[in-house]
């Protein structure tokens, strides 16, 4: 019973959200499933929220090595929580002049929204950033020639990149005859078949696989949300 | 001698006046136009319909009308009515920063703005959309559904001067029982399911089933027996989505099996998330897993933790921990973006044996020049039902290179009446046309 009954809600439900994508008529079914889905994910957000205060706590009541960053987490979390939740220093609206609460918490011009943009999107900015050092480090070890695969990938890479420079127009010299040599059209052709066609494979293999993986949860073979995999 | 050249003058300026004339005299109007609901829809659209006029040859397109109910009218008057006075309250706002009486002036200000556009007319009307001069049709979306709404549509010249109006009528649009659009969808859904229901209930018949060796998925042994020697813990990373991403529950999934070998070599797993409802669904996982590896005592929860929503935070979480922890073998299996490389890199960094799989064809490349294995597409779906062994779970699996090879078989015969179709046959060229707008486009 423990199992079968959460099994059964989630085959209904997964089983209405298929229905309603043919059905127009059942269409609001889907969209309260949906947005049962977001009070769950409410709730669970203070068992989130829980967690996170529980092991900060814990790694600053053992001094845990780096527990300075544990304070600064906490602080950070209570400081947004309160601007936040509590609006304060928003100014007010339009529409409700006399009350200061009616004013939207994330206005550019209040201390969350001014936090959010000076701080927090810096830092986030200064994050994906870093990804430019990344892809530079990876495509680096990608593109070394070691197999017959690395050197065909390499000198795909090398002919795409070079394609998209204005060096390619150098080939634009090249009589019509010879146009399908001209690097940009090298590069249209290998983006256009050979890149697409892999995509397409990839992608058709995807969604029989999300057909599948789907077919298992709703039919109760895969459970994860119980536990039992 | 003087008077034809007069005439000829007066002539030629009456010629030129007659042609601008004409040049900007408005074009026809459409005949025969109607409104009428979009048959097989979800009762948002409505289609207007008309002829073009005879000898019309200035017409450049056809705009199309909505007529404005009185209510319709009211609420947009007090629409620009609110708009105005939000503006002028919040200009006055900012700009009486020292006065005493601030929210009066802005209040008074925001009155005479609200009141200034309230004294402006309503138009009846309100254009929709444009038609090219062949279209002769116009699909007027999203409507409200069941209410019966009224259309006019007017021609229009190069200069952008309009026709007077053809009166379409009002038509209400209507929720059909079906989906026209999608109709080749569902056989085509219902057909896989019947594939993969049928290999699963030949494989639970008894139906020996054989599935090709991924080497990705052979290697999770290893590196969790890896990180057991070297007294390091594991990092699974199940995405950055919900629960209610495909992907996510296929990573959780695979984290039981996960789970279950690192219980089984006594390993320690560690499980950040970036979702609270992850969170809770791991841990259930992970507590199932070491329940049935015998090894319940050695289920630690706080290992699943729950870090932040933000995907960049999370990331630098993740990172760090990398770095200070050193975990012997990092495991990402769910949806990720822009983290996939930061994550992996950090990982190669450390020299950990890395797993990855995911659906998001994007970030696949990141991966498979980042770790050392890498699940692409339909292999990380696979990839639950693999390593469960089962042989229900084996059928699915058979159920999708069946349904593969029926996809195959499928294009192959797309690809040749393509060809035969480009060769001039008119049949083959109408069976790939269907094909691809039709029956795929579904």
């Amino acid at each position: 019973m423990k199992r079968a009954v959460p099994t059964l809600i989630a085959a209904t439900v997964g089983f209405v959200l298929v229905i309603a994508f043919f059905i127009p008529a059942t269409q609001s079914w889907g969209e309260t499933a949906v947005v049962w889905f977001n009070i769950l994910a409410g709730v669970a957000f203070i068992l989130g929220g829980g967690n996170l205060v529980k092991v900060q706590l814990e790694t600053i009541s053992a001094r845990r090595k780096g527990y300075g960053y544990a304070i600064v987490t906490l602080a950070a979390f209570f400081a947004m929580l309160a601007f936040g939740l509590l609006k304060i220093g928003v100014h007010p609206q339009a529409q409700y002049p006399l009350h200061p609460w009616a004013g939207p918490h994330d206005a550019p011009s209040s201390p969350f929204g001014w936090m959010y943009e000076y701080i927090f999107s810096p830092i986030t900015a200064t994050m994906f950033a870093s990804l430019a050092f990344y892809v530079a480090s990876a495509a680096f070890r990608a593109f070394r020639a070691k197999n017959v695969e690395a050197i065909l990938l390499l000198g795909t890479a090398f002919l795409v990149l070079v394609g998209n420079t204005a060096i390619a127009r150098i080939t634009d010299a090249l009589p019509e005859s010879l146009a399908f040599l001209r690097l940009d059209s090298i590069v249209a052709n290998l983006m256009t078949y050979l890149s697409t066609g892999a995509w397409r494979a990839i992608t058709i293999g995807i969604a029989i696989g999300v057909a599948a993986t789907s077919l298992r949860v709703l039919l109760g073979i895969d459970r994860p949300y119980l536990g039992r995999t | 001698m003087r008077a034809p050249i007069v005439r000829f003058a007066l002539v030629s300026c009456a010629m030129l006046v007659v042609g601008a004339v004409r040049t900007h005299a408005a074009p026809p109007p459409p005949v025969e136009a109607s409104a009428h609901d979009l048959p097989w829809d979800d009762g948002t659209a409505i289609e207007i319909t008309w002829r073009a006029p005879e000898s019309a040859t200035n017409i450049a397109g056809y705009r199309v009308y909505r007529l404005l109910s009185t209510e319709e009218q009211k609420r947009a008057l007090r629409d620009r009515r609110v708009a105005a006075a939000d503006v002028a309250w919040k200009a006055a706002y900012e700009s009486n920063t020292s006065a005493s009486d601030r929210i009066e002036l802005a209040t008074a200000a925001a009155t005479a703005a609200a009141e200034r556009a309230g004294a402006e007319g309503m138009p009846d009307e309100v254009a929709v959309g444009t038609a090219a001069a062949n279209a002769l049709r116009y699909v007027a979306a999203p409507v409200e559904s069941g209410r019966a709404i009224a259309f006019r549509v007017r021609s229009f010249d190069a200069d952008g001067n309009e026709s007077p109006a053809a009166e379409a009528g009002s038509a209400a649009a209507t929720i059909e029982i079906f989906l026209g659009t999608r109709a080749w969808f569902f056989p085509l859904l219902i057909g896989l399911c019947a594939i993969i229901i049928g290999c699963i209930l030949l494989a639970r018949a008894g139906r020996p089933i054989k599935v090709r060796r991924i080497a990705g998925l052979d290697a999770i042994d290893e590196a969790v027996g890896r990180a057991t020697e070297m007294g390091r813990p594991v990092l699974y990373i199940a995405g950055v989505q919900d629960m209610d991403n495909v992907q996510t529950v296929a990573g959780v999934t695979i984290l039981g099996r996960v789970a279950k070998i690192a219980a089984e070599y006594d390993a320690k797993i560690e499980v950040p998330t970036a979702r609270s409802l992850v969170m809770t669904a791991a841990r259930d996982v992970v507590q199932t897993a070491y329940f049935e590896a015998g090894r319940h005592d050695a289920y630690n929860p706080d290992t699943i933790r729950y870090i932040t929503d933000e995907q960049f935070g999370y990331v630098a979480y993740v990172a760090g921990r990398m770095v200070r922890e050193k975990p012997a073998t990092c495991i990402y299996m769910g949806q990720f973006y822009a983290e996939s490389l930061l994550l992996s890199e950090n990982g190669n960094a450390i020299n950990a044996i890395q797993i990855a799989g995911t659906a998001e064809s994007s970030q696949l490349p990141f991966f498979v020049a980042a770790c050392d294995y890498t699940l692409i597409g339909e292999e990380f779906f696979a990839a639950s039902a693999y390593l469960a062994g089962e042989p229900t779970q084996l059928g699915s699996l058979f159920g999708q290179d069946v349904s593969k090879l029926i996809a195959m078989v499928v294009i192959v015969a797309g690809v040749i009446l393509s060809t035969l179709g480009g060769l001039g046959l008119s049949m083959p060229k109408a069976a790939s046309d269907y094909l691809a707008n039709s029956i795929l486009a579904s």
